[in-house]
């Protein structure tokens, strides 16, 4: 516990003295710092509250390294996926990311002390349409899911249509988040299996690429389904997986939502997380969230020469500071830090690199596969070609498979055994990427051989 | 390229696409040594990948140069009224990235991540604590989010009690964040502006004029946007009760009250928090933030999901609240920023919260005792957290806008206050200095803020032409928006 000494600071974050504040008060004209409550309702004022008592750094760091000592190690082998990769991140990113200039600003409402926030949000942005195939992104959003949901919304406030579409396989968050954003507009949320049920009710098609049992999708069959009902095709993707992978954008998407938070950093139990939305030109200024134009100066620089290029926010029209009860959606703050982060590993990979990786992460995929394949008593079910995840079926049930590894020290796939889809009964869903060391998946492989032979 | 002149000259026209050179690169990938799965038919792959070539070196000048022309509170003072820019202490970002939280992968079973369970689990009683409503849901990224999970659950009561078919309508004071109106509309309800008393206070006979059998629910930011606490908004709380309405609370400005009143025991029923501003999580130049929503024990069946738990075995588990929104994100929110918050918390305990406020309020009163007289103040009274002046004297009598002054005072080396906001106050100036900044920097503000106030008379187009000496003058905004340029393009694709 702190014990301040008497007449100091009160705490190391809160700088005035018992002497400062004397000469404040007196100059504000009250006696003491009750005095500046007066306003609050004096029966409920200071009421009790049970917190602990204040720590002071040391103490603070060593509660928090106890409990972080208490989740499970996250350097032992483990193959859940599910909507979180593991990825190799550079050693740039974090260090770029973390100086204190783009980390302690706020929105950038003054564009002449915030070029370092704007100019990076426009590089975000470029990256985005490169990777999708779209021709605006917006800033970012807060996760892929309640992205999404933003692009079912703008959907139907394009199409005027009350009805929007997801096909299966999809990640089952997007499905809830979806269900949660649309129900205020009372929208009907279709859950399809076959893109054959899209119909001119429908807004929007979702489609998740990968989709959620890992395998890689053909889109230009749905685009041109989709819009032959005049339906727009909202691509749930990747933003790794599309540096192998065709664009959504030129396969015809429409809109392209994803998550960035693996290609930012670690996955912190899932957030924060980061909510790419692009679209293309026509729904520009029915975007949600922020987003970042090109400009020059108003006037010459005072010590002359052509007026310079900077950035601003733009289509501001749009937002809810602005256009209140009638904006295109309620976002204010995102996820801008993270975004930076994705935006420093995907250039710092380059196009190269990026394409590398993510062929790195299919072939160690697919070799893991092919060992498990190999196996006896296991089956690796596959619906075509896929790139990271794929569905084992072993010796053993699911859920029993599943206990086992743990037993051995292997954290399991995700188990999909409850799933409508053929493919996945009985089976858990594993991913293997660039990134999952070569040790973690020879460990994977003997304990599935150990108990296949226990079986 | 001068490491005093961060970029040097129109550095803005060069993104990183304009760089480096074709062969470049930052980072190596590792070689694939197995056995070649062959790749998926042509047609499902990409032709080509238009992204930088830079090398490491080139690279990390790059976003430094960047990160020269940005400012944030470890520049200096940020009185952004409404944002709450206080000091982000290091050592929440330092717990927030030990392996054992930042490595867990968000389905990991909760047996496997009792340490990020057991934290969020403190932190969702502490919350409940500091704002005197029993239940807490951590999921939402922001306070956006926050509200749109508030209005929802609202949303859900009132189908269980029979009455969203009649209830369609939701009062939102005009001094209100964009954020309310937006989110109720959002929600699909109608919204119905309530103006602001003479005093900047809610007005309490419009509100009981316009509660009847439509109104779903009241938005009330308490203190409100111009630092005034709602005066007896515990009776207007029990009135939009006996109507059968709910009291919705924009937390945002939680800051000026910690310890000292209790949303809950004031009669509100739901209210998000921004943990971003109270719990000086940093802002990240526009999030990640956290916006955790908490409400009544009636209310606790829809909170979203998940919700943080402790079962009788002592096991800390995410649930979903019987009758549920639902999820806002495919996970659990921004756990990261919990973490943060959640140490914040620790290191303050309550009488670091009481004086969080007290200081707080202490330094907003001090900045309107010191420009009392220079500037405007349409509501000369003691203020809790952040003051609003008016620039309209200076706009009256010397043709200089609030813009202006806010620009020149980057010259002075501050960040300028949230501008043109609340609404209802005319060229409204909106300071809220926070209770880290030490009494010298608010006197150098306060200085800076007279010498601009003389400025305006002796030289008016000075403050018309600033900033003088930031990376980059005045932009063209209206250009912006008129021909939007929202990405790179190759240079011969522009026009």
């Amino acid at each position: 516990m702190a014990s301040p000494a008497p007449g100091g600071a009160p705490h190391p974050y809160i700088p005035a003295t018992e002497a400062d504040r004397a000469r404040m008060l007196e100059r504000v004209g009250v006696a003491d710092l009750d005095a500046l409550f007066a306003d609050l309702p004096a029966a409920m004022r200071d009421p009790a509250i049970d917190l602990p008592p204040a720590l002071t750094e040391p103490e603070l760091i060593a509660l928090l390294e106890e409990r972080a000592g208490e989740n499970a190690d996250a350097s032992q082998p483990n193959f859940l996926g599910a909507g979180a990769y593991r990825r190799s991140i550079p050693a740039v990113a974090a260090h770029l990311t973390s100086r204190s200039e783009f980390v302690t600003a706020y929105t950038p409402y003054q564009p002449e002390i915030s070029q370092g926030t704007l100019q990076s949000a426009f590089e975000y942005q470029s990256v985005v349409c490169e990777l999708t195939g779209m021709n605006v992104s917006n800033t970012g959003l807060y996760d892929v899911a309640s992205a999404t949901a933003e692009a079912c919304l703008l959907a139907t406030r394009a199409t005027r249509r009350g009805a929007v579409a997801l096909l299966e396989p999809i990640h089952p968050g997007t499905i809830e988040v979806v269900r949660t954003y649309t129900r205020g507009a009372g929208l009907r949320v279709d859950i399809l299996t076959s893109a054959d049920a899209v119909s001119e009710e429908h807004a929007c098609l979702v489609v998740q690429q990968p989709d959620f049992l890992g395998a890689i999708v053909d889109l230009e069959p749905l685009a041109e389904a989709a819009h032959e009902s005049g339906v727009l095709l909202v691509t749930v993707a990747d933003p790794f997986a599309l540096g192998l992978l065709r664009s959504p954008g030129d396969a015809g998407a429409d809109i392209v939502t994803g998550e960035g938070r693996d290609l930012a950093g670690a996955p912190a139990f899932g957030g924060p997380s980061l909510g790419l939305f692009a679209a293309r030109s026509p729904f520009m200024r029915q975007m949600p969230g922020r987003i970042v134009g090109r400009t020059k100066e108003l006037h010459e620089p005072p010590e002359g020469g052509e007026p310079r290029t900077g950035y601003v926010l733009t289509l501001q029209a749009r937002e809810q500071f602005i256009r209140r009860e009638r904006a295109t959606s309620n976002v204010s703050t995102a996820q801008s830090l993270i975004a930076l982060a994705f935006t420093i590993t995907v250039q710092a990979l380059g196009p190269q690199g990026l394409r590398e990786a993510a062929e790195l992460c299919y072939q160690r995929a697919h070799d893991a596969a092919a060992r498990i394949t190999g196996l006896p008593g296991y089956e690796v079910p596959v619906r075509g070609p896929w790139f990271q995840e794929f569905l084992v079926r072993g010796p053993l049930p699911a859920a029993e498979l599943a206990d086992r590894l743990r037993e051995l020290g292997i954290g399991p796939g995700l188990d999909v055994s409850s799933r409508a889809e053929a493919e996945a009964r009985d089976a858990l869903l594993f991913a293997v990427t660039e990134a999952t060391p070569d040790a973690h998946v020879d460990a994977l492989v003997d304990a599935l051989a150990e108990i296949g032979a226990d079986a | 390229m001068s490491a005093l002149r961060p970029g040097g000259d129109d550095f803005g026209a060069r993104l990183s696409f304009d760089r480096g050179g074709p062969g470049r690169r930052a980072v190596d990938v590792p070689a694939w040594n197995g056995e070649a799965t062959p790749l998926p038919d042509a047609r499902l792959l990409r032709d080509s990948l238009r992204l930088p070539e830079l090398s490491q070196g080139e690279l990390v000048r790059y976003y430094t140069a960047l990160s020269a022309r940005n400012y944030g509170i470890d520049s200096g003072t940020y009185p952004l009224g409404s944002c709450t820019m206080k000091y982000n202490p290091k050592v929440d970002d330092l717990v927030a990235s030990l392996p054992g939280f930042a490595g867990a992968h968000p389905q990991t079973p909760a047996e496997d991540a009792q340490g990020t369970l057991r934290t969020l689990l403190e932190l969702r009683r502490g919350l409940a604590e500091a704002t005197g409503l029993p239940a807490v849901s951590l999921a939402p990224a922001a306070g956006a989010q926050g509200e749109l999970a508030g209005v929802l659950m609202i949303t859900r009561a009132l189908e269980d009690r029979g009455e969203l078919e009649t209830r369609r309508r939701i009062l939102v004071p005009d001094s209100a964040h964009g954020t309310n109106p937006a989110t109720a509309a959002m929600a699909g309800f109608t919204v119905t502006q309530i103006p602001t008393a003479a005093d900047g206070s809610l007005d309490r006979a419009t509100i009981e004029q316009e509660l009847d059998e439509s109104v779903a629910a009241v938005m009330v930011t308490a203190p409100n946007t111009l630092g005034l606490w709602e005066q007896g908004i515990e009776e207007v709380a029990g009135l939009i009760h006996e109507a059968g309405a709910y009291l919705y609370g924009d937390g945002a400005n939680l800051n000026a009250i910690m310890g000292r009143v209790r949303y809950g025991d004031l009669g509100f029923d739901v209210v998000h928090l921004n943990l971003h501003k109270s719990f000086s999580t940093p802002h990240g130049g526009g999030g990640p933030g956290a916006g955790p929503v908490c409400c009544s024990k009636e209310l606790a069946p829809y909170l979203p999901t998940p919700v943080v738990d402790e079962c009788e075995d002592g096991v800390v588990q995410l649930t979903a609240p019987e009758r549920s929104i639902g999820q806002l994100q495919q996970f659990h929110g921004n756990v990261g920023v919990l973490i943060r918050a959640y140490a914040y918390m620790r290191a303050l305990g309550l009488e670091g919260l009481r004086a969080v406020s007290g200081q707080a309020e202490l330094n907003a009163n001090y900045l309107r005792a010191l420009l009392h007289g220079y500037y405007d103040l349409p509501y000369d009274r003691p203020v809790l957290h952040e003051v609003v002046f008016s620039g309209s004297r200076q706009r009256k009598e010397h043709g200089v806008r609030t813009y202006d002054i806010a620009k020149r005072l980057i010259d002075h080396g501050f960040h300028p206050p949230t501008v043109y906001f609340p609404l209802i106050v005319d060229e409204a100036l909106m300071m809220e200095p926070t209770e880290t900044e030490p009494p010298e920097a608010i006197e150098a503000l306060a200085e800076a803020m007279i010498a601009i106030a003389e400025e305006a008379e002796r030289d008016p187009d000075t403050l018309h032409a600033a900033p003088l000496t930031a990376p980059i003058g005045r932009l063209d905004e209206a250009n912006a928006a008129r021909r939007p340029v929202l990405r790179w393009q190759e240079p011969e694709a522009e026009d």
